[in-house]
């Protein structure tokens, strides 16, 4: 009788969690199939579901109006770039606040998470003459470094979550075996706190990638990634919802694709703690 | 000297020579996604043939986006773009503060005195012209001939309101899912206050009086909006406060209207491949109230030159091919009279073969009949029919617009979005030192 009640509540459980899921999913599959369809079926009233024409003009249009290999290209560049780069910042930063705390880390670590509470357009104007007067407009290196900046709160909170589950034994056995700092963070700690790493890197990787804002204003036609390539297909007059779903899975498609495949490493780093 | 040495040394002068003819001038072109912006694109061949020492790179951009963009750019002289496509809007504000070069050196051939005045006039600031139209639009009553008819009626080619209140009822078929008449009902300075704003005009309101006061208050703007809530809670679609240009396009391709008051440029989707009411569209000029103005507005996609721009001469070769008698038709001989960008040269309206285009008429006329130098029935201290041509217009716009989406969605009544919209004008005016 208990096992019955047990198998009735996991299939209840599975039933609910597979209906969040698909409904999680359901606008990237509508995004899917939208761009599937002629403009006339993506407007249809009711919707078409999966009796239309299918038809890969739209594909076929945004290939042939977009270069969306170069806007790929910067993607990859600014995402990869961005988070290597705020790596390299944030684990020693994430080691000093977990490891030798002062007076004023938990406020320091306040004070980063609250710079993203300030909407960005608030300082698009002196951002955008520094980036003027430093040259990056429209540069691949200028993105990186906003990203980095940008993103680099969340990464250090991250990894300072990580680390603070490290024993700070294993760290002080390391030093009274002759390990220096370098070595300390490069063969101890990073080692340890792979999982927490490689899910940090993974999730500022989705973050930079879809970054919208800062990659939409900061560049023109030169640096423009994915997200521009997006927005090129919005139409203030005209129909244009099919061949803009087509642009949108296709600039989804990558990360969508990393995602599936990285999905146990960010599904663990994300749910448990460094050593657990 | 070897005859070997001489003819390298000759060779490296030839070389020099190619390279210094043929040195590229990039110029970047930031733009719309429209129709007419995206087939320039794959004419360009034309351009690059005439002008083979300059390299076109085009950013196109969503037209909120682009706004933000380009405003960015130009008031900080960033410099990332050397032709801008802005707006009626932007161009007497821009051409005021400095920031878009002159384009009244433009040469002979070009002949400017051909561009239609009223469009014309949109895009000059004292004397000096600070963009060229690519194409200009008015608005105008598209309606389903084959409903008018159903219904025993006929549509004059100068409808009143009345007219428009009269045929809206007659075909409106709810439980056929048959609306009357859609309009915008979308919040925005350039969604449903563009509407609003120009037909507040044809029932004699305006914005602001001589003293920039705002005039929400007024028995015109009570009449206008009242009007228009009866008309769309009566004959509307559902939902039509999240209704802009392109949802009342799909609702009117689909058969789903009986009337559709919108840009003219409209015209050519709804008459379309994807229009399954192609061959049952008439056209009017939008209406009026018998006070002299009708309800329609006037806009023109145009280029214009930034000045932080390092490359004027070639950007404005640029402007000039794409805004010429000569592009126009270039896009003919390619795409078909239907698909030349309307709206901007007499020469084109007089062409016998354009008269045939079964729009081209009424847009014309509706063109003709907005004035954005005099839009109101009353004197107005700005300009712009469907908008007012000072910086603060699209925050002021927009708030406005969200009061009366709303008073459409039925969350706020007619009285208090008028109360609301008179109030946060007045705050916003005083606060901006027009009111003093």
């Amino acid at each position: 009788m208990a096992r019955a009640v047990s198998t009735r509540r996991k299939a209840i459980v599975t039933v609910i969690a597979w209906g969040i899921g698909l409904a999680i999913f359901f606008p990237i599959l509508w995004t899917i199939l939208t761009s599937f369809k002629t403009e006339a079926d993506a407007i249809a009233s009711p919707p078409k579901f999966l009796f239309f024409d299918w038809t890969f003009e739209n594909y076929v249009t945004v290939q042939e109006r977009s270069d969306y290999f170069r806007h790929f290209w910067n993607s990859v560049v600014m995402s990869v770039g961005s988070t290597v780069l705020a790596l390299i910042i944030a684990i020693p930063a994430a080691w000093s606040m977990a490891f030798i705390p002062g007076r004023w880390t938990k406020d320091v670590l306040m004070w980063m998470l609250s710079t993203k509470m300030m909407p960005a357009v608030g300082v698009l104007v002196p951002m955008y003459l520094m980036f003027r007067d430093l040259g990056l407009l429209d540069t691949v290196s200028g993105l990186v470094i906003i990203l980095t900046l940008i993103n680099l709160p969340i990464v250090v909170w991250m990894l300072y979550t990580y680390f603070k589950e490290i024993p700070g034994e294993i760290l002080e056995a390391a030093r009274m075996d002759g390990a220096n700092l370098r070595s300390e963070i490069i063969y101890v700690l990073t080692p340890m706190a792979v999982p927490g790493i490689a899910s940090t890197m993974l999730l500022n990787i989705i973050l930079a990638w879809n970054e919208a804002f800062w990659t939409l204003n900061l560049t023109a036609a030169k640096a423009a990634p994915l997200t521009a390539f997006i927005a090129s297909y919005s139409s203030p007059e005209g129909l244009f919802y099919a061949k803009l779903s087509a642009a949108s899975t296709m600039a989804i498609a990558p990360i969508l694709i990393m995602g599936w495949f990285s999905q146990k490493q960010l599904v663990r780093g994300l749910t448990f703690g460094a050593v657990k | 000297m070897t005859k070997t040495v001489r003819a390298l040394m000759g060779a490296c002068a030839i070389g020099a020579f190619s390279t210094a003819a043929f040195a590229e001038t990039t110029i970047t072109v930031a733009t719309v996604n429209n129709g007419d912006m995206i087939r320039m694109q794959g004419l360009m061949d034309d351009f690059n043939t005439k002008n083979p020492d300059i390299k076109v790179e085009w950013v196109t951009l969503e037209e909120n986006t682009l706004r933000q963009k380009v405003t960015t750019d130009i008031a900080t002289k960033g410099g990332q773009f050397d032709v801008l496509t802005i707006g009626t809007y932007e161009v007497p504000i821009w051409g005021k503060q400095g920031w878009l070069v002159s384009l009244n050196d433009l040469p002979a051939s070009y002949d400017v005195d051909d561009l239609l005045p009223a469009i014309r006039g949109g895009l000059t600031v004292d004397g000096e012209l600070y963009a060229s139209p690519f194409y200009g639009e008015s608005s105008m009553v598209m309606y389903r001939k084959d409903l008018m008819e159903k219904a025993g009626l006929t549509m004059p080619d100068a409808p009143t309101w009345d007219d428009i209140k009269a045929a809206a009822a007659a075909m409106t078929d709810k439980a056929g899912e048959i609306y009357g008449i859609c309009l915008r009902g979308k919040a925005g300075w350039g969604e449903n206050m563009a509407f609003l704003t120009a037909m507040s005009n044809s029932y004699g309101a305006k914005w602001f009086d001589m003293d920039w006061k705002p005039q929400f208050d007024s028995e015109a703007w009570k009449a206008t909006l009242t009007d228009y809530l009866d008309l769309m809670n009566n004959y509307g679609p559902p939902g039509a406060s999240n209704n802009g240009f392109n949802e009342n396009l799909a609702l009117f391709q689909t058969g789903k209207c009986g009337m559709w008051i919108d840009a003219t440029v409209a015209a050519s989707f709804v008459t379309g491949k994807d229009s399954t009411v192609a061959d049952k569209v008439g056209f009017a000029l939008a209406p009026d109230k018998g006070l002299g103005k009708r309800g329609n507005w006037l806009w023109a996609w145009s280029l214009g030159i930034p000045a932080g721009s390092q490359k004027v001469d070639a950007a404005k070769k640029f402007v000039e091919w794409a805004t010429s008698k000569e592009y126009l038709a270039l896009v003919a001989s390619k795409e078909g009279w239907a698909n030349v960008p309307p709206g901007t040269r007499a020469s084109l309206y007089a062409n016998p073969e354009y008269q045939k285009v079964p729009f081209a008429k009424m847009t014309l006329d509706s063109i003709n009949s907005a004035d954005p130098q005099h839009p109101t029935v009353d004197p107005v201290p700005y300009v712009g029919v469907q908008f007012v041509a000072i910086p603060e217009f699209q925050g002021i716009g927009t708030a406005v617009g969200q009061q009366f989406s709303a008073a459409l969605a039925g969350t706020t009544s007619l009285e208090d979005a008028l109360k609301n919209a008179q109030d946060l004008t007045t705050r916003e005016m005083t606060k901006a030192g027009y009111i003093k």
